[in-house]
Parts: structure tokens; C-alpha cells; sequence
């Protein structure tokens, strides 16, 4: 166990494995390659979160994963001075938003920034990406560089 | 002799079924839910959107039709869980016919899946295959980013009503100050001491914006409510408390899928629930509110009508919830002050009835003829509004 465990900050080695659900493997095979995709409901012309293996909004089953662009903003934030147990979240404290994606989808990440405080609602965010043990990765959200 | 209200009231317009020879289908449980779903709707000539009630026994986590509604997304305003095994569908049919009839949903999907002999030959769960092979959204979606729940989910909603309508950490903090006034008159309460907005802003954050005294207490507790018909209620021993009207709604299971972060399914469930009793908010004497955090108590003023939605924060400010208060509310001392063993709902009854009965003692409301009592689940997932009154309202 590192010292950075002990402060609870998850190494790869040591970060919960997300369980994968027979809807979810596509994100997931494509995290392998730090590729975001999003599953849309090809009639409905729209993406859903979390995937379900069918829409939310008409139940059909003809889905197609589709390359996101990364890009999203901050809806909600909240500074957790605590992990809820080892292997999750990041080195206390840090911030948890649940984060609006450009294709019109509301995801939970994890705010991986200098100061967790400073995150705030409306804050342009990227996606990123964590190791883990078995060569999936998990998303996070980057603040974006503020404009010039 | 008129006719039961139930005769012929209600009909079964849409069915569906998959078999196959193999013994086996494609598709997981909660795709064959949906697809279900859907072929019977097809059948009936509906859509999804006519559909505003939910029944199905069994589910991945801990509470099925919660969890369901979400996947469908559906916001029932009439739901069961029901659990009894093979005949759940049956007793399914009789809630949903009932409430029907009473108005209470118009069109109730009643839906089930499973599929133990495919799961076996993958060597899977067999029957335990219900549970998606132990995965449920929330833990593969949600948990990795390690969010404090059930606070952190409050935590986000308050974040976003702070960011609305600038409601602010004093306002939240007011409430559980007010509500500590009820305690203080309550010899059972575990927290009884008076605090001020500055303790609560003083005490350590659990989840920002939220800290520890904006946070409900983990007791052990116990209740129980017994209801029976009015005409029997009046021989009994006690005044009866009447329910006047009822009304529930779910939005959604993990705060990830809640429509509105700011707005619950409170807004359906009081409106439900007033319409029965043919009141409004005006006239209510006491409240008894889910107090499992402040901004539960805040979102419950602003969605079942107290005050206007984005003005929780300026309403709580002026002390109407404190003893002598324009609207007195947990007088008890709540979940934040008196106890709360995980499900606090019972103690939203028990308290509301003590007040109609004027057995309340030193936290009694003068007068006290309304109360409404309204219940949380989940992380602001499910909401249920009863409206009580006492002999004078019936």
C-alpha cells in the first residue's frame, strides 16, 4: 500500500474496478483507447446516458455508439473532504460534478483540478481519462483553459 | 344497491409475451422489459407517454420500480413495488385497478422478465440473473467517482439551487437552526441543545455546500401508523385523523437522471395529494417535512406550494418554521434534531396525527385542524405527500 492509498487517493492498482454491464461494454472496449462514445437512439436522432441497451424515450433497441466531442460544462459540483470508502473518487478533497456533454447528455465525473474548491457551475470542462488495472480507463472531467 | 366502485371500472387493453422453443431468449432482463413494454402498448394503440403508472416486483438494487422508471424514462405518478412472487402480477392488477378507478393513474403498465435458464448456460447467476448479473447503474456509472451518498447527492442539488437562485448557505443553515427549536421541546430528541446559523456554518463540511449540521442524524428509531375506514374510526378510542388526500411521483433512482435538480417530484405528489383533499397549502396548520437534509426541506416548501420555486431560501430566513411560526414544521425536532434510523417517513405520521390529536404537549400547534406529512426516499428520487385533518375537516 502507498502512502497516497493511505491518504485515500487511489492508485490504478489499488482503484475499484467498475462492474461492466452487457449495455455499457461499448464505452467501455473504447475506453481502452481513451475514446469517448456516446449511445444514440438512431431513430430518435438522439443520445441517452447511461446506456440501457434501449431508448429512454421510444424503448427501441436500434442503437449506435457515436464518437463524442468532449467537450462539456459543469451543472453541479460538490466538494467531498472524504472518500465514501477506498478505491474511489481522488485525494481528498475533490470535486464531483455531474457534467452537461455538448451531444446533450448529464454525466457524473469526477473534477480533477488543482484547487476542488474553484470548480463552479458553468465551468467549461474536457474529458479525460484514469488508468485502470485491467486497461480500461475511467472518465474524468479537466478543467479547460480558460479563454485567452 | 349501487354497484362496487371498482365493477367494470377498469380494463386490460394491451398484452405481450416472448417464449422461445430454445427455452431461452436474447436480450437481458431489462431489455425484455422494455421490449415487453413496448409490443403491449403497440397492442393497445398507446405510447409510452400515455403511461403514468408502474408496477414490476423485482429489481437490480433496492427498490424495483424506482429503478425501472428510470431505465423507461418514466415519472409515475402512481407506482408499486409489490413483492409476493409468483402472484405479485395478480395483486399488481388489483392496486392498479383501484387506483384507477380512483383517479389515481389512468394508464399502469404492469411488466416482468427474467431469464435464469440462458443465465445458467453462460454460467451465470441462473435465477439471480434478475439482478443484471449484480450490476446496477449506479455502480458502474456513478460510484467509480466517488460521490459521498446519500449526501453528496443532496450536496449537487443544493449546489445547483445556490447557483439558480442564490440561495445561500445561511438560508440552508436556518432550517436546521428552527428545527432544533422543536427539539429542544422534544425529551426523546437526541439533539436537544440550541444552535445558531454560525454553528452550522462552523461545523465541518460533508459535502459542500453541505455540512454536518445541515445533515440528518443516524439513530436507531421505530413507528407505526394503523388506518381503518372512518366509519370504523369513530367507535374507537381516539379522534381519528382523516386522510384527505394522498399523491406520489418518482423522477428517477441516481441523482445522474434527475430531470431538475432544483425541482422534485413534490410538485406532482402535493398537487396529487391537495387536489384529493380539496385544500391548498394555505390551509395547512403543520407541516411535517422529510428532513434528511436542509435543501429537502427547502425543495419540499417551494414544490408542494408554501412558497414560489427559487424563494425557499428568503422564506425559511424569516423563521416560519420555528415554534410560533407562520408555518410550523417538524415539531419534533426531525430527522436533523429528534432521530432518523435510515427510513424516517413513519415519524412524518406519527407526529402529524399526535398534532391533529392535540396530544402534542409542550410543541402542540394551537388549533391545529391540517397537517400534511411529506416523504423523501432515495436521494430526492421519491416523494409522497399525505394530507391529514382532523374531525372538523372531514
Amino acid at each position: 500500500m502507498s502512502e497516497r492509498t493511505d491518504r485515500g487517493d487511489p492508485t490504478t492498482a489499488d482503484r475499484m474496478l467498475p462492474p461492466e454491464s452487457p449495455a455499457g461494454a461499448p464505452f467501455w472496449a473504447a475506453s481502452r483507447e481513451r475514446r469517448l462514445l456516446l449511445p444514440w437512439c438512431v431513430p430518435c436522432g438522439a443520445a441517452h446516458w447511461y446506456p440501457r441497451g434501449f431508448c429512454p424515450v421510444c424503448l427501441g433497441d436500434e442503437i449506435e455508439w457515436r464518437p463524442a466531442s468532449g467537450g462539456g460544462r459543469v451543472h453541479a459540483v460538490s466538494v467531498q473532504p472524504k472518500v465514501p470508502f477506498p478505491g474511489v473518487g481522488g485525494e481528498p478533497p475533490y470535486a464531483v460534478a455531474l457534467v452537461d456533454l455538448d451531444e446533450g447528455v448529464r454525466m457524473m465525473l469526477r473534477v480533477v483540478a488543482d484547487d476542488a474548491w474553484s470548480v463552479a457551475v458553468d465551468d467549461a470542462v474536457s474529458i479525460g481519462w484514469e488508468p485502470l488495472s485491467d486497461g480500461r480507463h475511467l472518465p474524468v472531467a479537466l478543467p479547460s483553459d480558460p479563454p485567452a | 344497491m349501487s354497484a362496487h366502485p371498482l365493477r367494470a371500472a377498469t380494463a386490460v387493453v394491451g398484452v405481450a409475451d416472448a417464449a422461445d422453443p430454445s427455452g431461452m431468449l436474447d436480450g437481458t432482463v431489462t431489455e425484455l422489459e422494455a421490449r415487453m413494454i413496448r409490443e403491449a402498448l403497440d397492442d393497445a394503440g398507446l405510447t409510452l407517454a400515455d403511461v403514468d403508472g408502474l408496477a414490476i416486483n423485482n429489481g437490480a438494487g433496492w427498490a424495483a420500480s424506482l429503478e425501472a422508471a428510470e431505465r423507461l424514462g418514466l415519472a409515475p405518478r402512481w407506482t408499486d413495488s409489490t413483492q409476493t412472487g409468483g402472484s405479485s402480477f395478480e395483486i399488481h392488477v388489483q392496486h392498479a385497478a383501484a387506483a384507477i378507478a380512483l383517479g389515481l393513474a389512468e394508464v399502469v403498465v404492469v411488466v416482468y422478465a427474467s431469464t435464469p435458464r440462458s443465465s445458467h448456460k453462460r454460467g451465470g447467476g441462473g435465477f439471480r440473473s434478475r439482478a443484471l448479473g449484480g450490476v446496477t447503474p449506479a455502480l458502474e456509472w456513478d460510484l467509480p467517482h466517488g460521490l459521498r451518498l446519500p449526501m453528496g447527492a443532496y450536496a449537487l442539488a443544493a449546489s445547483r439551487h445556490v447557483h439558480e437562485f442564490g440561495t445561500t448557505p445561511e438560508q440552508l443553515a436556518s432550517i436546521a437552526v428552527q428545527t432544533r427549536e422543536w427539539a429542544a421541546m422534544n425529551p426523546r430528541a437526541r439533539l436537544r441543545d440550541p444552535i445558531t446559523v454560525e454553528d452550522v456554518l462552523a461545523s465541518p463540511v460533508e459535502a459542500s455546500p453541505l455540512h454536518k449540521l445541515d445533515c440528518c442524524l443516524v439513530t436507531d428509531g421505530a413507528g407505526a401508523v394503523v388506518l381503518t375506514s372512518a366509519e370504523r374510526a369513530a367507535d374507537l378510542a381516539k379522534p381519528p385523523v382523516y386522510v384527505l388526500g394522498a399523491g406520489t411521483c418518482h423522477t428517477h433512482a441516481s441523482i445522474t437522471s434527475m430531470p431538475d435538480l432544483t425541482t422534485t417530484g413534490g410538485v406532482v405528489s402535493g398537487r396529487e395529494a391537495f387536489r384529493i383533499a380539496g385544500l391548498g397549502p394555505g390551509d395547512v396548520d403543520v407541516v411535517e417535512l422529510y428532513d434528511s437534509f436542509t435543501i429537502t426541506v427547502l425543495l419540499a416548501l417551494e414544490d408542494l406550494g408554501f412558497c414560489a420555486k427559487g424563494e425557499g431560501g428568503a422564506f425559511v430566513a424569516d423563521g416560519p418554521l420555528r415554534p410560533g411560526g407562520a408555518l410550523p414544521a417538524n415539531t419534533n425536532g426531525g430527522g436533523l434534531a429528534y432521530t432518523h434510523p435510515g427510513q424516517y417517513g413513519i415519524f412524518l405520521l406519527v407526529e402529524a396525527a399526535r398534532q391533529l390529536r392535540g396530544e402534542a404537549g409542550d410543541r402542540q400547534v394551537p388549533g391545529a385542524e391540517v397537517a400534511v406529512a411529506h416523504g423523501s426516499g432515495g436521494v430526492l428520487s421519491a416523494m409522497s405527500t399525505v394530507v391529514l385533518g382532523s374531525e372538523a375537516t372531514r
